[in-house]
């Protein structure tokens, strides 16, 4: 592996890269041979050692000698003293090939310009592998050799890698095209995962992103939703801790969500759509494996929910009344984000004969209100999903997502004869000496409303949320960077 | 088109298959067994009797065997061999050998 990784020596003199099949290598036959007459040149060959066969190559068919020295396109000719490159020139130009090998006159009865062709050392379909083979010093994670006998599944379900899914093997190869996903370098310090508080760089996440079934260009989705959820304000640590069966819920906005692919529209919070399943698994693979929380260890859900495995999914910008989450949290418009909520599993609000937005609105908040517990107020924030039939009712009346997020705060005053400790026989509330107190249910930026959803069905969705405020978690928006 | 030659990757025919760790790597990946001994000469060899049928013939033939080699020999054995070996038994034989054979039978 050392061999490889290390940089062939290119020989002194002239040295030309091709293949044959490209038309333009197969056009400068001639002119190599008169190069191989005048000067040294050594020719690599990157498909067929027997091509160009006078002057004779030599084999490149591994690429070794081409990824090495950066060979974009064939023909290339490089002029090189004491091991060290001095000129190249890509493709066949006359001018600059006899500038470069100080050789007139060559290949007089070719035309003066052709443009050459790629280098199969940059083919996509080969530079994954490639990288993993001669680039593998780039990778630091620790080499995991399975048994000849390991059943590779098997295997990484023994090492406690799996959230009970069964997982991608993380191969060099399969790592190195996951990294293809993003600008940033693979070694850069992308967060401190908790509960373990352990730096975790690119690589990793790109690893437990390979295991989690996602495609490269989904990477820096990823990214952006581990930084969000390792700052303070969003607190993983204590979402990941407590008793309550909410998880991290993340919510994609802009341009990214439809170059990836990811699905608004029906079955929005279910199974089916490659993105959303995998970008919010990987986030929890990076939590377990990086951060060390598991289930039953640091994780102490009494219940916990089954969007604990991966609860990622986009907003319908395009056919919403409204603008963006994004924009309500402070996005420029266009910009791709990521929203990290601490929410529950998502709950169906139906009401499928309001017409005018004001009923509308009372049964909305009826159902809001409901939240963990109708008693309980102020403490849990809420993502409002509202359906694309509701949203119209909304669209035709002329209202704004900001008057019926006033509106459903007006209808969410709760007097304290209602909510406090006792009130209807019930024990669960908030204390007595708040009984001549009206409180709101939610807190003033505690609604979260977000447009998605199939086109047929009269209904609404709420995904109640943790502990809000300094005491538990805030909602985080983070701009994804490529 | 040809393929690159030597860029099989790891899963390849026979070569060994590598993954990437993603963990923390706070943890061992694997335990490494202990060294080899180089000599018997002199070391001490526990022979443990798992308690199945005529285990204990086959120790006694090995006993023999090892001595002639310059080996110290102790003998074990476990209650029995639907169990795990007790603790104090384990910790026993770390302590006094210097490497173990268990014996099966039947």
């Amino acid at each position: 592996m050392s061999d490889a990784i290390e940089s062939p020596p290119l020989p002194d003199g002239l040295v030309a890269v091709v293949k044959r099949d490209c038309p333009t290598c197969e056009l400068v036959v001639p002119v190599l041979r008169q190069l191989a007459r005048e000067k040294p040149l050594t020719v690599y060959t990157q498909d067929d050692p027997g091509f160009p066969g006078d002057p004779k190559a030599q084999d490149d068919t591994s690429l070794r000698v081409s990824w090495h020295h950066e060979i974009e396109a064939v023909p290339t000719l490089l002029r090189v003293e004491s091991g060290v490159e001095q000129q190249r020139t890509l493709g066949w130009d006359r001018a600059e090939w006899e500038a470069l090998s100080g050789v007139a006159g060559l290949g007089p009865e070719l035309p003066g310009f052709r443009p050459g062709c790629g280098s199969r050392s940059v083919d996509p379909d080969l530079a994954p592998r490639l990288a993993a083979r001669y680039g593998a010093s780039k990778l630091e994670a620790r080499r995991v050799e399975l048994a000849e006998l390991e059943d590779e599944m098997e295997a990484m379900y023994a090492r406690g890698w799996s959230d009970g899914l069964p997982l991608v093997p993380p191969t060099e190869e399969r790592v190195h095209a996951m990294l293809g996903g993003t600008t940033r370098d693979a070694q850069e310090e992308v967060a401190r995962v908790p509960p373990d508080l352990v730096p975790c760089t690119v690589e990793k996440v790109a690893i437990n992103a390979v295991m989690a079934g996602c495609k490269p260009e989904y990477l820096p989705v990823v990214l952006a939703a581990v930084e969000a959820a390792c700052t303070d304000a969003f607190n993983m640590h204590g979402l990941l801790a407590t008793t309550m069966p909410t998880g991290p819920v993340i919510i994609v906005n802009g341009p990214i969500r439809r170059a990836i692919g990811m699905n608004t529209g029906i079955n929005v919070f279910g199974q089916g759509s490659r993105a959303g399943a995998t970008i919010g698994r990987a986030l929890q693979l990076v939590v377990r494996n990086v951060g060390g929380g598991r289930p039953g260890e640091v994780d102490r859900a009494t219940f916990g929910n089954p969007g604990k495995l991966s609860f990622c999914f986009a907003e319908d910008e395009e056919g919403s009344p409204w603008q963006p989450l994004s924009a309500d949290l402070g996005a420029s418009p266009g910009t791709s984000t990521v929203t990290l909520f601490p929410g529950e599993a998502p709950r169906s609000i139906v009401d499928q004969l309001s017409r005018d937005p004001e009923e509308l609105a009372r049964s909305l908040a009826v159902n809001l209100r409901t939240l963990h517990h109708p008693k309980l107020l102020l403490a849990f924030d809420c993502i409002l999903a509202v359906g694309p039939e509701h949203a119209r009712v909304f669209r035709e009346a002329g209202w704004s997502k900001q008057k019926l997020r006033t509106r459903l705060h007006e209808l969410l005053q709760v007097p304290g004869s209602e909510f406090v400790r006792g009130a209807g026989g019930i024990a669960e509330g908030l204390p007595e000496s708040l009984r001549d107190a009206t409180l709101p249910k939610f807190r003033p930026e505690g609604l979260l409303i977000v447009h998605c959803g199939g086109g047929a069905g009269l209904f609404s969705a709420m995904i109640g949320g943790w502990v809000n405020g300094e005491m538990g978690s805030q909602p985080v928006l983070r701009e994804i960077r490529p | 088109m040809s393929r690159p030659s030597d860029t099989s990757g790891t899963s390849g025919n026979g070569s060994p298959r590598v993954l990437l760790d993603p963990t923390s790597e706070s943890r061992p990946a694997s335990r490494p067994r202990l060294p080899r001994l180089e000599s018997l000469e002199g070391r001490t060899v526990g022979l443990l009797d798992i308690s199945k049928a005529r285990g204990d013939l086959f120790l006694d033939e090995l006993e023999a065997r090892l001595r002639a080699q310059g080996a110290r020999v102790e003998r074990y054995k476990k209650p029995t061999f639907t169990k795990p070996a007790p603790v104090d038994l384990r910790h026993e034989i770390a302590t006094k050998c210097d490497a173990v054979v268990e014996a099966l039978a039947d």
